[in-house]
């Protein structure tokens, strides 16, 4: 082993070996010396880029110090490690700064007036996203509606009756219909509604078709994941007693299940309910209120958000200040609507006795 | 009678794909003709809704593949595949940095969670990164321009002075920081939670006997990962990465919102003229497009459809070859 | 068990979506006078230009609030769209950076109108475009016209030009890349600021004025005026051009006009429309213009937006909302609003007054 080669010390059980701290002894000197060399030469302590030089000088540093105390093969463990841990730290920066950024920017505005007020004869301070939340309801409601039978319907047929060509097809189908880029799905209800309806209309229902094109994979995939899971020996037991395969399925399998479509369900509307370029193109922009999904455009709070953003008016600020207080609400809507079905998943889910 | 009894005695929950209803099921009742017939029309509907939404593309998208290319110019967009070359390129070549930033990161990530980090800690960090994949993409939108390309402008610099020999760095480098760049560090981190969390599962699938024996030989944690858990999972990191880069190539909003896109096609990434990328295209002129030009989107999301779904498809043939593969072992 | 467990939670999800009738503290009860407008006389649709979108939502605002019951949906979708949704009859008015071209007038080619009516074109708002910039240190800049042609054509590169500093030369320019910010979608502010160039630096601006940004010129193209006008102020040592209006908190350059340095105020830009000439050979009251950039005193890069309207309507109680509401918009009052809220010029009584008589002619 290379340890023989370096072994001067006395213990033979930790020859060899660098004691604990010596990673945080690296980091702590690394920094200390990235901030002297950023302040004195680099024109003015940064924090971003004594971070950044610190990495830099660290993990040649930590990578020498154990090659020469421990040898080639742990020195790269050490490496590996520290590169690997690099990577988890540096994903975590884009989140904080777009969490620190969106409260920061959006508490300010996360007020009353935001929930109560449309855009509706609001030009500069004021005004809310009423109007857009009301949307948001309806088309992704509406989604919901249509999503949710289609897709519960084909997870039941894949797990229950699905067999040969066609259901190694629809499978294969609903896992290329995840990749479908969101705007495609858009572009292809705008072109539906041209077609049948004549070109330019715009609606929430248009809307709600582009969000489904993009919801009833995800539907599936959730929901046939948890029927697989139901035990086969309560079909069995059904069947025994002479109950009929459908009744099995509606009174055993599903009830057995319920708990985690109802969490998959949820899941799924909190990846779609953040979409924009879809609502954008198909069901448009508008500041006032709309109840009627049929007819004229309606507001969403992801295009809100992006609206407030593009099109502002002469007060910049209060357009930009109510574009992320929307952003805020809608990463909170999204959060708690995964948390809600986690929450379910855990709290209500079959004791499948392990 | 003999099955149910049989079964019963199996205590393992087994997750075998085995469906039930074997061989001599009694005759068939009409609730389940119906019921049956139910869940096959909506499998079936599935299908329909992909046909339909090629269809109805190509019906929307046929007017500007069709009409005379002088007439097209005229409408200021000029002949379909000259006008599309340029986006389609920027779709590919954007994605193709994302790809690069983000695969080792995730592949990082994910080890880190299933290998390094403490047990107790891995599941909550891994909701961690799956937070990323909550957030809207509008709102990534709204970061990467007011936030992140001021903040990266003066590496950007940087790079154009020290590292200005290599092509891609080379050119006038952008004062706002809205470049290709930066629309591909936005595009890295929006993938990052899908590779990250599609490798880490491979990464826990592979057998610990595997993982034991190679440190048992005395291997360093590092090298039981290249020597065992790496060439594991190697078909399910390239359908992961080949999922991420389809995600990468139908981002909308971000990119749409991040870049200042135009339409060159060229190897620089941090100069002012950057390759816009096919939806980014589409989301920012469609609202205000008439006429053919709405028909010229429509085709330009047509061609997106098309490269997703083969990049798309292909990464699901991976999965199901790689699953029978392990299925056999 | 399962399920009446899970059902409170479910239940609680629905309960909250039926208590949550559709109004806002800001809307009318009244269904009548949503979106959903019954009676089509009580609404009108609008479509086109972004430019005067800020101020169509003032308009729009002050008339819905003096005249309820009425509806007015202007949606900012651009030049072009508004101008084929007004030929195709789908808006009964259109916001247009451009008057309709002589070969798309002609009577009986509207959808909405009479068959033997033509379309108006009504100037309705002037707005200066300013030339913004970001260049640390430098908070005043004056430019002529061959510079600023030669920054945005990709000839001069550098803030430290001796084109630059031969008119500002006090300012501490640094020896640092320009980069200018152009519009990458079609639009009345580049149509308008190009013909400036053109006009006015006719060497150095070799095109035609066009609604897109000649792509030969290069530069980096941001979608709308709100990206041009975040990417130069968050940008550094950047340049673009856009509504003065919508730049406020960006710094404008200065320019030369004779021996004159003008800033893009509202009154310099109104002198423009006053010196121009309507195209000839239209109907007594259409107002379409040939901008005259070269006047005295006048701030040569003004957009000027247009209300497309029927001489003659189909239906008469439209006829009588677009008269109602045109008529507010080209008034004092009505200038004066959309002065306040977006930055505008307003016009000058005598074409006020000439737009009023346009607009009683109205049927």
């Amino acid at each position: 082993m290379s340890t023989a080669t370096t072994t001067r010390n006395a213990d033979p059980l930790t020859a060899g070996q660098l004691p604990g701290y010596t990673t945080w002894v690296a980091l702590a000197g690394s920094l200390l010396v990235a901030g002297m060399i950023d302040a004195s030469l680099l024109g003015g302590f940064d924090p971003g880029t004594t971070a950044f030089l610190g990495a830099v000088i660290f993990l040649p540093v930590a990578y020498l110090v154990a090659r020469v105390v421990q040898g080639r093969r742990a020195a790269a463990d050490r490496l590996a490690t520290n590169l690997v841990t690099g990577a988890f730290l540096l994903a975590l920066l884009p989140l904080l700064s777009l969490l620190w950024e969106t409260l920061s920017q959006g508490l300010p505005r996360f007020d009353v007036t935001l929930f109560t007020w449309s855009m509706r004869n609001v030009i500069g301070d004021g005004g809310g996203a009423a109007h857009a939340l009301y949307g948001t309801l309806y088309v992704t409601g509406i989604a919901t509606l249509i999503s949710v039978p289609i897709g519960l319907m084909t997870a039941i047929y894949l797990v229950e009756y699905g067999r040969g060509a066609l259901a190694r097809g629809i499978t294969f189908f609903v896992d290329v219909m995840t990749g479908i880029p969101s705007i495609v799905a858009g572009l292809f209800a705008y072109a539906l509604m041209a077609i049948v309806f004549g070109p330019g209309t715009i609606n929430g229902f248009a809307g709600s078709l582009a969000l489904s094109v993009l919801m009833i994979p995800i539907v599936v995939r959730a929901t046939e994941e948890l029927l697989r899971i139901v035990p086969n020996e309560l079909r069995e037991a059904s069947y025994a007693l002479g109950v009929p395969k459908w009744r099995t399925i509606t009174s055993v399998v599903l009830p057995t299940a319920v708990s985690g479509i109802v969490s998959g369900v949820i899941l799924s509307i909190a990846r779609i309910i953040g979409e924009t370029a879809p609502l954008m193109i198909a069901a448009g922009f508008t500041n006032s209120i709309n109840t009627n999904p049929f007819a004229n455009p309606m507001m969403t709070l992801p295009v809100f958000v992006y609206d407030q953003y593009a099109h502002p008016g002469v007060d910049r600020i209060f357009y930009n200040e109510r574009a992320w207080a929307g952003a805020l609400t809608l990463i909170v809507l999204v959060m708690v609507l995964n948390l809600l079905g986690r929450f379910i998943a855990n709290r209500f889910s079959p004791k499948t006795g392990r | 009678m003999a099955t149910v009894t049989q079964s019963t005695q199996e205590v393992t929950p087994s997750p075998s794909p085995e469906r039930p209803g074997g061989p001599g099921r009694p005759l068939r009742r009409l609730g389940d003709r119906v019921f049956s017939g139910l869940s096959t029309g909506s499998g079936v509907a599935i299908l329909v809704i992909l046909a339909a939404v090629a269809g109805f593309l190509l019906m929307q998208a046929f007017p500007a593949l069709t009409t005379s290319p002088e007439v097209l110019q005229a409408q200021g967009y000029g002949p379909f595949l000259s006008w599309i070359l340029p986006f389609a390129w920027g779709t590919v070549w954007a994605s193709f940095w994302a790809l690069l930033m983000a695969v080792p990161v995730s592949i990082g990530i994910a080890l880190f969670i299933s290998h390094y980090a403490p047990r107790r800690l891995a599941a909550g960090l891994g909701y961690v990164i799956d937070l990323l994949a909550a957030v809207p993409s509008v709102v990534f939108g709204l970061w990467g321009s007011i936030v992140l390309a001021p903040a990266v402008q003066p590496l950007y610099l940087w790079l154009n002075t020290y590292l200005g020999w290599i092509p891609f760095f080379a050119g006038q480098p952008s004062g706002t920081g809205r470049t290709l760049l930066t629309a591909a560090i936005v595009l890295a981190v929006m993938i990052l939670p899908i590779i990250t969390s599609l490798s880490r599962e491979v990464f826990l699938q592979t057998p610990m006997l595997h993982e034991e024996a190679a440190l048992a030989l005395g291997a360093t944690r590092w090298e039981m990962i290249t020597m065992a858990v790496l060439p594991f999972a190697r078909a399910g990191i390239i359908s992961a990465v080949m999922l991420g880069l389809g995600r990468a190539l139908g981002e909308t909003m971000a990119v749409a919102m991040v870049l200042s896109g135009a339409a060159v096609v060229h190897f620089q990434i941090l100069t002012s003229q950057n390759p816009n990328t096919i939806a980014a295209v589409i989301a920012q002129n469609f609202p205000e497009a008439y006429g053919l030009k709405t028909n010229q989107l429509i085709a330009g999301g047509l061609v997106l459809f098309v490269i997703t779904l083969l990049v798309n498809a292909g990464a699901r043939l991976i999965i199901s070859r790689y699953k029978e593969f392990s299925g056999a072992n | 068990m399962k399920i009446s467990k899970l059902g409170a939670p479910v239940a609680l999800i629905a309960a909250a979506a039926l208590t949550l009738s559709a109004c806002a503290a800001n809307e009318p009860a009244d269904p009548g006078t949503g979106t959903s407008g019954t009676a089509a006389s009580s609404t009108l649709a609008g479509k086109g230009a972004s430019s005067m979108s800020a101020a169509q939502q003032k308009w729009i605002a002050d008339y819905q609030s003096a005249h309820s019951g009425v509806t007015i949906n202007y949606s900012p979708d651009g030049s072009g769209a508004g101008r084929e949704a007004f030929t195709s009859g789908a808006v009964q008015y259109a916001g247009s950076d451009r008057p309709f071209q002589d070969e798309e007038m002609g009577a009986g080619k509207f959808a909405g109108c009479t068959a033997e009516s033509n379309a108006l074109d009504l100037p309705v708002y002037i707005s200066p475009i300013a030339v913004i910039f970001n260049v640390e240190g430098v908070d005043e800049l004056k430019l002529d016209a061959d510079t600023v042609a030669g920054i945005f054509a990709g000839t001069i590169t550098k803030w430290n030009d001796e084109a630059i500093v031969a008119t500002n030369p006090d300012a501490k320019l640094p020896d640092a890349a320009i980069t200018a910010v152009h519009r990458s979608d079609d639009s009345g502010t580049t149509n308008n600021f190009t013909d400036y160039l053109h006009q006015a630096a006719p060497s150095v601006w070799s095109e035609e004025a066009s609604d897109t940004f000649p792509a030969a010129f290069g530069g980096e193209a941001a979608k709308g005026t709100s990206a041009v006008v975040d990417a130069v102020s968050t940008g550094t040592n950047t340049i673009g051009y856009a509504d003065a209006s919508a730049a406020r908190e960006v710094s404008h350059a200065q320019l030369q006009v004779g021996d004159e340095w003008l800033q893009p105020t509202a009154e310099a830009a109104a002198k423009v429309v006053d010196a121009s000439e309507t195209i000839s050979g239209r109907s007594e009251h259409d107002l379409a213009l040939t901008l005259n950039r070269k006047a005295e005193g006048a701030y040569p890069a003004v957009l000027v937006s247009y209300a497309l309207v029927c001489e003659a309507y189909k239906d008469s109680a439209t006829a009588e909302l677009v008269k109602s509401f045109i008529g507010y918009v080209a008034s004092a009052e009505g200038q004066q609003a959309a002065a306040e809220a977006a930055g505008s010029a307003p016009l000058s009584a005598d074409m006020q007054a000439k737009v009023a008589a346009a607009v009683a002619s109205i049927k």
